[in-house]
């Protein structure tokens, strides 16, 4: 499914940067050892400014899923409906992503199942997104 | 852009251990003021948000039988649409500035809520001193409100929220969403197209699984909110499309993010509240009866992903409850109604448990899907959102509080049966939310 293009910031670059290199990084604080994506200036949980980015494993479960058929996103509504599920890492659950679920048809998402991560071409740009497939 | 300073963070209840609430039975809702509804702007300045705010603030004031010169304090949710919206520079329609004074924000009044813009176009309001904004929601509005009276800051108070809804769909194809690139923080989750419901329903799914219920389950609810919508002569559907719904329509409703259907979705109109809120003490010579505020809290965002979490969900609308009961000084079993916030439908529940409403000592979670296949009216004996919220009336974030406002004072147009001595309300999601407690007495 071809996606909106990500425009990378001054804030995000590292992410994406790394994405182009098809390495999954997140943000991770050293002095409380808390892991953060979205990415933000500072560690949400004890402010600290030292926030470090970090590679994790690019592997995950499949937490819930919906089924679009009605997105705002104008690119998407030809392959309505579609999966959107979210991707808990297996570093840290509460940090969530989001996929399509590549190979996957909809109503037959497998709730638990694990994941791993691939990357996805943007076609707008060519920067490249994290996608998650099922690992059989 | 002239700006108004922001909630002080030192005025947020968001964590336990705070005791009984030093305004407690202090500060009271008198005068209630409702705009006319209408599904979207037709660009004419008569009928603009601006327009009905301040319709709604004349009406509250008449409501409350005191006189303009007596308002020395006025707290707004400038924002006023979770959806799409004109550029802030876009210029008003024509013919605006003839029947409108203008200040130096073009979208003063058409996509944004703004005192100045007020002031200018109520002259008979000759003795604002205080002003602040309540960022977000008008829950934000009504618990800064609420601190602002009980601190002394100000002594009657107009609380204010408008919303806009502008030709076209809320959505989809609009801004952002119409690009084949996407920036700023949307881009996250946005790449993925999941329309707004899809958080709330995925984490709906996540606890359908986790206690054995279904998306069917919600159907009575969903009715029953109808129902007590239709009952409100000042609603979007009473006054445009006054038919009832039933579990068939609901069951059958079409799928916007599954589990998430057209039903599970509050629709987007133009609207406006005003409050009038004040002491105790001048409450009494106000014409309606007080509606006494017992406490008030807020939840945060502590999500460490791009969307929050089924257990964070839990967590925080567990801290609500206790944070509530804490601060007014009663349980559970003191609330004779909730009006906690339902749009989207599908988080509803969360908020109910974390009160335990309807529990009947029931100590943990799961329970609210089996509640609602019992008697959840008006005339049973748990009123579950018995102002139809915004799926019974449309999309403002405000109907709750408005009717916790008037059950109290014992004149809602759905009012419960029993009586309603103590009832909750409170906007928006689980992670992310202002409520406050309302008593028909100070003690």
């Amino acid at each position: 499914m071809p996606k909106q293009s990500p425009i990378p910031d001054e804030l995000d670059k590292p992410f994406y940067d790394a994405c182009n290199e098809e390495r999954l990084v997140v943000q991770y604080c050293p002095a409380c050892s808390r892991y953060q994506f979205p990415p933000r200036n500072a560690c949400g949980g004890c402010l600290n400014p030292g926030i470090q980015w970090k590679q994790v494993s690019g592997r995950g479960r499949i937490q819930s899923r919906v089924v679009v058929y009605d997105t705002p996103v104008s690119v998407l509504i030809p392959d309505q409906p579609f999966n959107v599920a979210t991707i808990a890492l297996e570093e840290e659950p509460e940090i969530i992503m989001l996929s399509h679920l590549p190979g996957t048809p909809v109503e037959q998402v497998p709730i638990g199942a694990q994941v791993e991560v691939i990357f996805e071409t943007t076609p707008a740009t060519g920067q490249k997104i994290p996608e998650w497939r099922v690992v059989s | 852009m002239a700006s108004h300073p922001m909630t002080p963070n030192s005025w947020h209840r968001n964590r336990e251990g705070l005791g009984i609430w030093h305004g407690r039975g202090k500060v009271a809702a008198t005068g209630v003021g409702t705009s006319p509804t209408a599904r979207r702007w037709d660009e004419k300045p008569e009928t603009s948000m601006g327009a009905l705010t301040l319709i709604a603030i004349r009406k509250a004031i008449e409501d409350a039988g005191i006189s303009p010169s007596e308002i020395d304090g006025i707290v707004i949710t400038p924002e006023s649409t979770t959806g799409v919206s004109n550029d802030p520079n876009t210029p008003p329609p024509e013919g605006w500035d003839q029947v409108f004074k203008m200040v130096d924000y073009p979208q003063a009044g058409i996509t944004r809520g703004d005192i100045d813009w007020i002031l200018v176009n109520m002259p008979e309001l000759t003795n604002v001193q205080f002003k602040m904004e309540g960022r977000g929601c008008m829950s934000v509005s009504f618990t800064t409100a609420a601190e602002a009276v009980a601190r002394g800051l100000t002594h009657t108070c107009l609380v204010i929220r408008g919303w806009h809804n502008l030709a076209g769909r809320y959505y989809v194809g609009q801004g952002a969403a119409a690009g084949d690139t996407l920036a700023g923080p949307q881009k996250y989750a946005g790449l993925w197209g999941a329309p707004a419901c899809a958080g709330t329903a995925m984490i709906f799914e996540e606890y359908c699984n986790k206690y054995g219920k279904n998306h069917d389950m919600m159907a009575p609810f969903i009715v029953e909110q109808r129902k007590n919508g239709l009952m409100n002569p000042d609603g979007f559907y009473s006054q445009h499309r006054p038919e009832m719904i039933t579990v068939e329509d609901y069951l059958s409703g079409r799928w916007i993010a599954k589990p998430a259907n057209i039903y599970d979705n509050d629709l987007p109109i133009q609207a406006a509240l005003a409050v009038i809120m004040t002491t105790a003490e001048r409450a009494k010579n106000h014409r309606p009866k007080p509606a006494y505020v017992l406490t008030h809290a807020q939840t945060r965002p502590e999500s460490q992903g791009v969307t929050p979490t089924l257990e964070s969900w839990e967590r925080l609308s567990d801290k609500m409850g206790r944070m509530l009961f804490e601060g007014a000084g009663i349980g559970p079993d003191d609330l004779d109604f909730e009006n906690m916030y339902d749009g989207f439908t599908l988080f509803h529940q969360f908020h109910l448990e974390g009160l335990r409403f309807g529990a009947n000592g029931e100590k943990g979670r799961g329970y609210a899907l089996d509640l609602y296949q019992e008697d959840i009216s008006i005339t049973g004996p748990n009123p579950v959102s018995p102002s139809g919220g915004n799926n019974g009336n449309g999309r403002t974030r405000f109907w709750n509080h408005r009717d916790s406002i008037l059950q109290v004072q014992g004149r809602s147009p759905s009012q419960i049966s029993k009586p309603a001595n103590i009832g909750v309300s409170g906007s928006h999601m689980p992670h992310m939310c202002d409520s406050l407690i309302w008593s028909s007495s100070p003690d």
